[in-house]
C-alpha cells in the first residue's frame, strides 16, 4: 500500500478552488440585469440549442458559466425541485431563495466531498411584482451564495465585463435598453464593437407577463428575430 | 454485476415528472398508493360517498377544438358544488375536462398539468399531442385500483396538433384506454343527452361564436334530463366553464360571453312554450 503525502487542508481548497476558476473563466460571458420590464439574461453562445439560460419556474429563471454537463445537471435537480416542491405545496411557495440554497448546499457538498469540484458558476434570478422584489442569487463552485443588486456578470472576463455593465446599468432600463447595456458589456472584453445576434442568447423574465401575455409563466426566450426587432427600436 | 456510473445516470435521466415523483416522492402521488393485493377483499358495504363531477362536452370547429363543463358536483342525491370547475388548460396547446370522482381528478389534473410543464423545462420543447394524450392515459390506467373501489376518473383531452394544423379529441376508458375522437364527444353522468344534442346541432366547420353556443346548449340539454348536470345559473351567474383552443393557444370563453350565450337559449326555449 502507498503511503500519501500530507496535503494541509488549505493548500487542498486552494488547489480546487484555483482549478475551478480557471475552468469557469475559459468559457464565455452571461449577463443578468434586472430592469423597469422585468429580468434580462444575456449570454454569449453561439449553440442555438445548447442553453446556457433556462426557465426553472414561473417567476426562477437560471444561467450558468463552465462545463455543460455540470450546469446542466444542475438546471435539472432545479427544476425537478421546483416543480416538487410547487406540486406538493402551491406554486407561489416556489422561490429563488429556497432554489438557492439549495443549489448552494450542492454545490458545498461536491466542492468538498468530491474528486474535483463543479466548474460551474450560476445565476438564479427571481423577478417580482416591482423591481424591489426582484432577486438575482450568485452561487459559485464552493457553495457561496451572494444576493447581488442590480445585475450579475459572470464567465469569462468578468471584471472588464462587469465595469462596463456597471457604468451603464440604472433601474429604470427596459427591456431593449438592458439587452444593448449587456452587449456593451460582453464586447468590453474584445477588439470589436458588436455581436452577431447568432452568437447570442438572450431571454426575459417579464415582469408584466400575467397581465400582458395571460400567462403565469414569466420565462420568455428570445429567437433571433425578436432580438434584431428588440434592439431595432428607439433608444 | 456492478452498475457503471453511465448507466446509472441514465436510467436517472427522465424527463417525466411523474417518473420522478414515483421514484422520490410516492407519497405525493393521486394514485398507485393502493396495490392491488392490498385492496380489502370483499366490497365494502356502501360506497365511499365523494363528490362527482358530471358533464363535460367537447367539439372540433373550423380553428380547432372546443371543450365546456357544467358546474355542479354530486354526492349522491346532494349537490356537493356549484362552482366547481372541471375544464383546465393543460399546457399552451391543449385542454383537459374530467368526469368522475373530483378529489382524484383534480390532483390527476395538477399532475398532468406539472407533468407536460416539466417536460417542456427539461427537453426545451413541447410534447407532441399524441405524447401528451398517451401520457394522461398512463395516468389514468394508474388510478385503476381506486377505479374498482368506485372512485374512477375518466378525462376527456382536446387539443390543436401544430404540425398536423387542426384540433384532435380524446376519450379514455377507466383502463387507460385512449381513443381518438371525430367530430365531438362528451363524458360524465349526462353524457348521453348531451352527445344526442351534440348529434343535431354540431355541423362540420363552425365558426368559434357557434361552437361555444352548440356546447352551452348541449349542456343545457344535458342538464335538463340528468339530476347531476347543472345548468346555467342566472340567479348566482354561474355559466359552464368553455374553453377554446386554437392555432394561437387555449384560452378561456369569458362568462359575460357565456351569460349572453346561455340566455339566448334560455330565452329560445322559452319563447317556444313547449316541451323543451
Amino acid at each position: 500500500m502507498t503511503q500519501q503525502f500530507y496535503v494541509s487542508p488549505e493548500q487542498l481548497m486552494k488547489d480546487r478552488a484555483d482549478f475551478a476558476r480557471k475552468g469557469i473563466a475559459r468559457g464565455r460571458s452571461v449577463v443578468v440585469i434586472s430592469c423597469r420590464d422585468g429580468i434580462a439574461l444575456v449570454a454569449e453562445n453561439a449553440s442555438p440549442s445548447l442553453h446556457k439560460i433556462g426557465e426553472i419556474y414561473d417567476k426562477i429563471a437560471f444561467a450558468a458559466v463552465g462545463k455543460y454537463n455540470e450546469f446542466e445537471s444542475l438546471r435539472q435537480a432545479g427544476v425537478r425541485y421546483a416543480d416538487v416542491r410547487g406540486y406538493s405545496y402551491d406554486r407561489e411557495d416556489v422561490t429563488a431563495r429556497g432554489l438557492a440554497s439549495v443549489y448552494a448546499q450542492s454545490l458545498g457538498a461536491v466542492f468538498t466531498a468530491e474528486q474535483k469540484p463543479f466548474e460551474v458558476e450560476l445565476a438564479v434570478a427571481e423577478v417580482g411584482q416591482i423591481q424591489e422584489a426582484d432577486h438575482l442569487y450568485r452561487l459559485t463552485f464552493d457553495g457561496s451564495i451572494a444576493d447581488e443588486h442590480g445585475f450579475i456578470v459572470m464567465g469569462g472576463q468578468a471584471d472588464k465585463v462587469s465595469e462596463a455593465v456597471a457604468a451603464g446599468w440604472q433601474g429604470e432600463l427596459d427591456f431593449a435598453g438592458a439587452i444593448r447595456l449587456a452587449l456593451a458589456g460582453l464586447v468590453a472584453d474584445k477588439e470589436t464593437t458588436t455581436l452577431p445576434v447568432s452568437a447570442l442568447e438572450v431571454a426575459v423574465l417579464d415582469r408584466g407577463s400575467e397581465s400582458g401575455r395571460g400567462t403565469r409563466r414569466a420565462f420568455r426566450r428570445l429567437e433571433d428575430p425578436d432580438i434584431v426587432a428588440l434592439l431595432a427600436e428607439e433608444k | 454485476m456492478q452498475e457503471t456510473t453511465a448507466n446509472r445516470v441514465a436510467a436517472n435521466a427522465t424527463s417525466s415528472f411523474t417518473e420522478h415523483l414515483q421514484r422520490e416522492r410516492p407519497d405525493l402521488m393521486p394514485f398507485g398508493q393502493v396495490r392491488f393485493n392490498q385492496l380489502p377483499a370483499a366490497h365494502p358495504a356502501a360506497p365511499l360517498q365523494a363528490p362527482h363531477g358530471t358533464t363535460i362536452v367537447a367539439m372540433t370547429y373550423a380553428g380547432g377544438v372546443l371543450m365546456a363543463g357544467d358546474r355542479r358536483a354530486t354526492m349522491g342525491n346532494v349537490i356537493a358544488s356549484r362552482h366547481i370547475e372541471k375544464v383546465f388548460p393543460a399546457d399552451q396547446y391543449s385542454v383537459l375536462g374530467i368526469a368522475g370522482t373530483a378529489g382524484i381528478a383534480l390532483d390527476i389534473t395538477r399532475l398532468f398539468q406539472v407533468e407536460l410543464e416539466h417536460y417542456e423545462k427539461i427537453e426545451g420543447t413541447l410534447l407532441s399531442l399524441d405524447g401528451k394524450a398517451n401520457r394522461l392515459g398512463a395516468m389514468v390506467r394508474g388510478n385503476l385500483p381506486m377505479a374498482m373501489q368506485g372512485l374512477a376518473v375518466v378525462p376527456l383531452f382536446a387539443g390543436f396538433d401544430r404540425p398536423a394544423g387542426f384540433g384532435r379529441l380524446f376519450s379514455y376508458d377507466v383502463t387507460g384506454g385512449r381513443y381518438e375522437e371525430q367530430e365531438h364527444h362528451a363524458v360524465g353522468s349526462g353524457s348521453m343527452f348531451a352527445r344526442g344534442a351534440l348529434k343535431k346541432l354540431w355541423r362540420p366547420g363552425l365558426s368559434e361564436q357557434d361552437a361555444v353556443a352548440v356546447a352551452v346548449e348541449a349542456l343545457y340539454d344535458a342538464a335538463d334530463d340528468d339530476s347531476a348536470t347543472g345548468g346555467p345559473d342566472p340567479v348566482r351567474q354561474l355559466w359552464p366553464v368553455v374553453y377554446i383552443v386554437n392555432r394561437t393557444g387555449a384560452f378561456r370563453v369569458p362568462d359575460r360571453d357565456l351569460a349572453a350565450v346561455a340566455g339566448r337559449v334560455i330565452e329560445s326555449r322559452a319563447v317556444a312554450q313547449r316541451e323543451a
